[in-house]
């Protein structure tokens, strides 16, 4: 039972910092200096984003009863169960960030969670 | 995956690498505490919850996994969180994989079914843009 509200709880908190994360880094637009200097003053910069200051507060929710999670449950377990996030995210990714989900990339991601379904057993 | 520019390429490995790692260390490190937290007495008052973010293992995929959000991140700024979520997927083979090579874990037929099914899917989905919105939403 435990390990069933800890799954529920990694999923909407890792659903949520997902979409805020996503949000953010779209109207922040494209990073692509990656030597050491640019990165940290990238990190300080990005830690102004309110938005992406709640979506790290979900992630770290998320992150810490995962591993809870892992003390109670098998990696096996813990991996593929909270993979139900999956398709909530796409479909919110279509809702509230209007990504073109076109056909394919529709079967892909069905194929993905049915995959991570199979691994579950 | 030809049609992914090399840097997506290059980034989503990195993505992927430092979570499956990370996972992998978590996972060892607190197998290991939990076994040994009836014998430890270094911290009588902590509680092994507590003790465990002292294991190495544990603190060697903590970092692996702030690597994994701050390069996860980055790939997020030009690429959809549709495309992100099932071209990252790859890493639950790799997991099932690393539990069956390291850890000694059964891979049932199903978990192979699994498999190829993840890497069909994340095929079809590479084969789409990774970016389908403009810049501010």
């Amino acid at each position: 039972m435990t390990q069933w509200l800890l799954v529920g709880l990694i999923v909407a908190a890792t659903t949520g910092g997902d979409i805020l994360q996503s949000l953010e880094m779209k109207r922040h637009g494209p990073i692509d200096d990656f030597a050491p200097k640019g990165v940290w003053a990238k990190i300080v910069e990005l830690g102004k984003r309110p938005l992406l200051l709640y979506a790290i507060f979900l992630m770290a929710v998320s992150f810490f009863s995962f591993m809870l999670l892992l003390t109670i449950a098998d990696l096996s377990f813990a991996v593929p169960a909270t993979a139900a996030s999956y398709v909530l995210e796409t479909v919110l990714a279509k809702l509230i960030l209007r990504e073109q989900i076109t056909p394919l990339r529709w079967a892909g991601a069905l194929l993905v969670a049915g995959g991570v379904l199979l691994l579950a057993v | 995956m030809n049609r992914m520019p090399s840097q997506t390429r290059i980034l989503t490995l990195v993505v992927i690498l430092s979570n499956v790692l990370g996972n992998f260390a978590l996972s060892l490190g607190l197998k290991a505490q939990t076994l040994a937290a009836a014998s430890t007495e270094v911290w009588p008052y902590m509680t092994p919850y507590v003790r465990a973010f002292f294991n190495p293992m544990v603190l060697l995929g903590v970092a692996l996994l702030i690597l994994w959000m701050l390069s996860r991140m980055a790939l997020m700024s030009w690429a959809d969180l549709s495309f992100v979520l099932p071209i990252t997927s790859i890493g639950y083979v790799i997991s099932a994989m690393m539990g069956k090579f390291f850890l000694g874990e059964h891979v049932s037929p199903q978990r192979w079914a699994g498999t190829f099914l993840i890497m069909a899917g994340m095929a079809l989905v590479s084969l789409t843009p990774a970016r389908t919105v403009k810049q501010p939403v």
